[in-house]
């Protein structure tokens, strides 16, 4: 058999990443986690996670992180910082191209997840990290009593703009839509909130200031009139676009790039398999992702025994 | 605070920053910030490889709010470079190390 470096290569080191990487390493797998930035993924940028199991008052979200990176190492989970430029897997073995090198695996994971999806409006790169964000744990405290908009109807969108009205007199919510897709719980939160004004059926147009962000248009899609609302800062949670670039079509993925994969997380590759948000699935949470993994962990588990025999 | 690393205050900015002859990379962060805890180690990383043609600096914004008000700062973590006192690049949110490097090397 052709020599490898590893049994399994964990690709991301979010959530699903780390839980994968707990099951393989407990499974005494020969098993690394890359992750190009630090472990955590989207959730280091979550206020608040209030819907995962065993945290009855909630749980931020960087704390949560330290705890499944504190737990992977306690078990002997070893996590890399290192960026993977792509995957050969056109063979049994498979190629991980990594920043500075490459390694030989059995399995692979990719647990790579997501990013937060742009408006693609004019003005939104300029405007970004000066009044442009999506991170409301960083930047919030940047408003106090300012005037600030937000533009989604998401869970994202709703729980964060809830978050910033601890520091914003006033949080416009634009939504695309006439209700809320958020849940209930949120939802109900948000309308009992007086300093968040909706403005239903609109999306952003155009980003305008000078040094900083100074106002934003805003388009009612029903009706076609455009308003200019002067506010200081415009936080964007419209969705997410996976990570999935380095694949390179390596794998089958649905047309908006997620990765496709069955109830075994079994991706259209023998020994790739596919965990998180980065996969298509139709909801994406820290529990979803942490059962996606376990799954992920335990089928790579038996894809490695099975080509040893 | 990592060896190599200058904290930095509204008071110092323009005395270790503009006048600096070496080019000075300054992390605008708050304890507060979970990315901005995050890519910490990595710009540590970073002073310990190019300490001797770059100085490193970190500026809290939260008791030193004047300096990132000067630069239309509204988020962090934000990197920014710079070269004889002018801005050369800018960099807001989690970066990739490789991408840092990258940076570096091209103002250098």
């Amino acid at each position: 058999m052709e020599k490898v470096d590893y049994d399994l290569v964990i690709i991301g080191g979010g959530p699903a990443g780390l839980t994968a990487g707990i099951y393989a390493a407990r499974a005494k797998l020969n098993v690394v986690l890359f992750e190009k930035l630090v472990p955590g993924g989207q959730i280091i940028i979550t206020d608040w996670i209030e819907n995962y199991p065993g945290f009855p008052d909630g749980i931020s979200g960087t704390d949560l992180v330290d705890k499944m990176v504190e737990q992977a190492k306690r078990l002997g989970l070893k996590i890399e910082s290192n960026e993977v430029i792509s995957l050969d897997v056109s063979q049994q073995v498979k190629k991980i191209i990594l920043d500075n090198g490459e390694v030989k695996s059995h399995a692979v994971i990719i647990a790579a997840g997501a990013h937060p999806r742009k408006l693609n409006v004019p003005g939104e790169d300029l405007f970004y990290g000066r009044g442009i964000s999506s991170c409301a744990t960083c930047d919030g405290p940047f408003y106090r009593n300012k005037t600030i908009a937000a533009v989604g109807g998401g869970d994202t969108a709703v729980q964060e703009s809830i978050f910033l009205t601890k520091f914003a007199a006033k949080v416009y919510l634009i939504h695309r839509r006439d209700s809320l897709r958020a849940t209930k719980i949120l939802q109900e939160r948000a309308f009992a909130n007086d300093r968040i004004e909706f403005i239903w059926d609109s999306v952003v147009t155009g980003i305008h200031g000078s040094v900083g962000l100074e106002k934003i248009v805003v388009q009612n899609l029903k009706t076609k009139e455009t308003k200019e609302l002067a506010v200081d800062g415009c936080f964007v949670w419209v969705g997410i676009l996976p990570n999935t670039d380095f694949i390179n079509k390596a794998i089958e993925l649905d047309e908006h790039g997620f990765i496709i994969a069955n109830d075994r997380m079994e991706t259209s590759v023998p020994g790739v398999f596919a965990a998180g948000d980065g996969r298509k699935t139709p909801l994406r949470q820290v529990a979803t992702a942490v059962g996606d993994a376990a799954i992920a962990a335990f089928s790579a588990e038996q894809y490695i025994e099975s080509i040893k025999k | 605070m990592a060896e190599g690393i200058l904290e930095i205050s509204d008071d110092s900015f323009e005395a270790e920053v503009i006048n600096s002859d070496k080019p000075v990379l300054v992390d605008f962060w708050a304890p507060w910030c979970g990315p901005c805890k995050a890519i910490g180690p990595i710009v540590e990383e970073l002073a310990t490889e190019f300490g001797d043609k770059i100085k490193f600096a970190k500026c809290n914004i939260d008791n030193n709010p004047v300096s990132p008000a000067k630069f239309g700062i509204k988020a962090i973590p934000t990197l920014i470079f710079f070269k004889q006192g002018k801005i050369v690049d800018q960099i807001t949110g989690m970066t990739a190390k490789s991408k840092l490097e990258k940076t570096i090397n091209s103002i250098l």
